[in-house]
């Protein structure tokens, strides 16, 4: 749509503007300015310059946690993304069970995220879950608490289960808008079903698919609430992403300036990959109109 | 958009006469059910085993193995709805969710207008910004929030929750309502000015109605983050507006085993989802999408 030059269009956005920037810029300069002082308590800050950058760049422990959350947001998106487009297509398009589909596939997108957690921890526990009792009376030897296999692996259903339906929604969303004529053109042309899914759907659900991709990176890229509930970051430190370990500096241990140093690292990072994602979003946008 | 739109529009001509039944279908669709019931199943599984503990009493879980409730009770639920520490977590994060809601969806209609109707100094570095917003992690918020809103003195009150809830639910709803304001054509503002309706009138009698979906699914997706976060809201509260799910947590490690109540609450805490999931089910493939298939 061709768009009109007018600066007063600066009045319209002048609430969400206000409104967003109590919220992000007066916090995230808090988080600088603690970044770059020592405190003793009492509310005495000492510059510190560079110091806990330095520290936290040269710190195992950020680089695990770092390494680990990349490892978990790709195995997500390998798993989730793939495992979307195929409910999405085999899902029914019109009757009865349509709303049903819909309806009961959302429902795990609207439950409260430590009640998530809450329902995994007690459907795994080898002594009251239905998981855990299942494969010990199996045979299986599974404890997500004592074994980092077995609390990976739970927190990787954990999400499959929490948010493939979005993935599942969002390319739903994509194939219903697709034209019976397209269909219609493929079958007279004696398309086969893989050629059908290569050329009509997959260009049809790229938009969405990419902002599927976009919203399932970031969160499990600041993943918190779930993993904390169900592993508390363990056994040892093999769940403990990086939002665990961020919360664990600042308000368990209270190191403010080690915090705020890794804060805006974080931030930086998840800055960098999505502004990645809105450029390919917004230039695939371009080529296509 | 408009090639693809031009294709749509040219094929029916030539494909008109053949009104078969989609012969495609036949050969998958035998167990094309299949696969969406398994996905439910897996999703139904969990909860179903919640529901059946808040049935149960805490010997019941603790001692035998049951796939249904020996002898079912309502105790668990009687704990909630008469001990007012339990039940006044859902008036609060119910009160705070519907906030948020309210704030984030009013200020985000100008904006999103304004995204989807001018350009203007700065437009697209500001709507990236406002973006980066929902994509911040909300662990690195969590303490500044807390020595922002005391300084206020807003800890513990709905609308510090509902304001901070706003860093993430109001770029969001930008974003949603600039994707159906988008698909709104301009020749409809400008019919409106040319009979004399000013901005104001023009926008909420003509446009508004033109994009209340868009602002159904807004509204949707803003209850749905508030609702399900959980660490801005404990962080923000101690007593007077604790979110249910903190009231979760904290029982949880105080009496340690009271897995009955625990189970009621978490099934109390999917009902409002469910409700407003299935208020908006017409919406909700559309919606996914932003407005933007």
């Amino acid at each position: 749509m061709e768009k009109t030059w007018n600066n007063k269009a600066w009045f319209m956005v002048l609430p969400v503007l206000l409104l967003v920037a109590f919220s992000a810029v007066i916090p995230l300069m808090t988080v600088v300015n603690y970044s770059v002082q020592d405190t003793f308590g009492n509310n005495v800050f000492f510059w510190a310059g560079t110091e806990w950058f330095e520290e936290l760049l040269h710190s195992q422990r950020f680089y695990d946690a770092l390494v680990r959350n990349l490892i978990f947001s790709a195995v997500i998106l390998a798993i989730e993304v793939p495992l979307g487009i195929g409910i999405a297509l085999a899902m029914p398009r019109k009757g009865w069970a349509v709303p049903v589909c819909l309806v009961t596939m959302a429902l795990p997108l609207l439950i409260p995220w430590n009640v998530v957690g809450t329902i995994w921890q007690v459907f795994g526990r080898v002594d009251i879950g239905l998981l855990g009792h299942t494969l010990a009376a199996m045979g299986v030897n599974y404890n997500y608490v004592q074994d980092p296999f077995a609390a990976w692996i739970t927190v990787v259903v954990m999400d499959v289960w929490h948010w493939t339906s979005l993935v599942v929604l969002l390319c739903y969303a994509g194939l219903v808008s697709i034209p019976e004529a397209f269909y219609q053109a493929a079958r007279i042309d004696g398309a086969s079903r893989w050629s059908v899914f290569r050329y009509i759907q997959l260009p049809k659900m790229h938009r969405v698919l990419l902002i599927a991709v976009l919203l399932r990176f970031m969160d499990s890229f600041m993943i918190y609430t779930e993993p904390f509930v169900v592993t508390g970051g363990g056994p040892g430190n093999t769940t403990t992403f990086m939002s665990i370990d961020l919360v664990k500096m600042a308000i368990g241990q209270f190191d403010l300036g080690p915090a705020a140093a890794m804060s805006l690292v974080y931030f930086l990072i998840v800055l960098l990959m999505c502004w990645v994602f809105y450029t390919v979003m917004t230039n695939y946008g371009q080529e296509k109109d | 958009m408009t090639v693809s739109n031009a294709a749509a529009g040219a094929l029916p001509e030539r494909l008109a006469k053949p009104a078969r039944k989609p012969v495609r279908h036949r050969n998958d669709s035998r167990f094309s059910w299949l696969v969406p019931t398994l996905y439910i199943l897996f999703l139904a599984v969990p909860i179903y085993w919640l529901v059946n503990m808040s049935f149960k009493t805490n010997e019941e879980i603790n001692s035998v193995f049951t796939l249904i409730p020996a002898n079912p009770t309502i105790a668990n639920y009687k704990i909630i709805f008469t001990d007012p520490s339990w039940y006044s977590g859902y008036i609060n994060s119910i009160t705070y969710v519907v906030m948020n809601t309210v704030i984030s969806v009013l200020a985000a209609l100008p904006a999103a207008y304004a995204f989807s109707r001018y350009r203007f100094l700065g437009d697209k570095h500001l709507f990236f910004w406002l973006l980066t917003n929902r994509m911040a992690p909300p662990a690195v918020f969590a303490l500044p929030f807390f020595q922002l809103y005391s300084s206020f003195g807003l800890i513990d009150t709905h609308i510090a929750v509902a304001i901070a809830h706003c860093l993430f639910n109001v770029p969001l709803a930008v974003w949603i309502l600039e994707g159906f304001m988008s698909g709104v054509p301009k020749e409809i503002d400008e019919t409106a000015y040319i009979d004399g309706y000013s901005f104001p009138r023009f926008f909420v009698k003509i446009f508004m109605p033109l994009i209340a979906s868009g602002i159904g699914v807004a509204a949707f997706f803003c209850f749905m983050f508030s609702w399900v976060e959980l660490l801005i809201a404990r962080t923000l509260t101690t007593t007077d507006a604790k979110p249910i799910s903190a009231v979760m947590t904290r029982t949880v490690s105080a009496s340690g085993l009271d897995w009955g109540v625990l189970a009621a609450a978490g099934v109390l805490t999917i009902i409002p989802g469910a409700l407003v999931i299935y208020f908006v089910r017409n919406y909700i493939a559309k919606g996914f999408a932003l407005g933007r298939v």
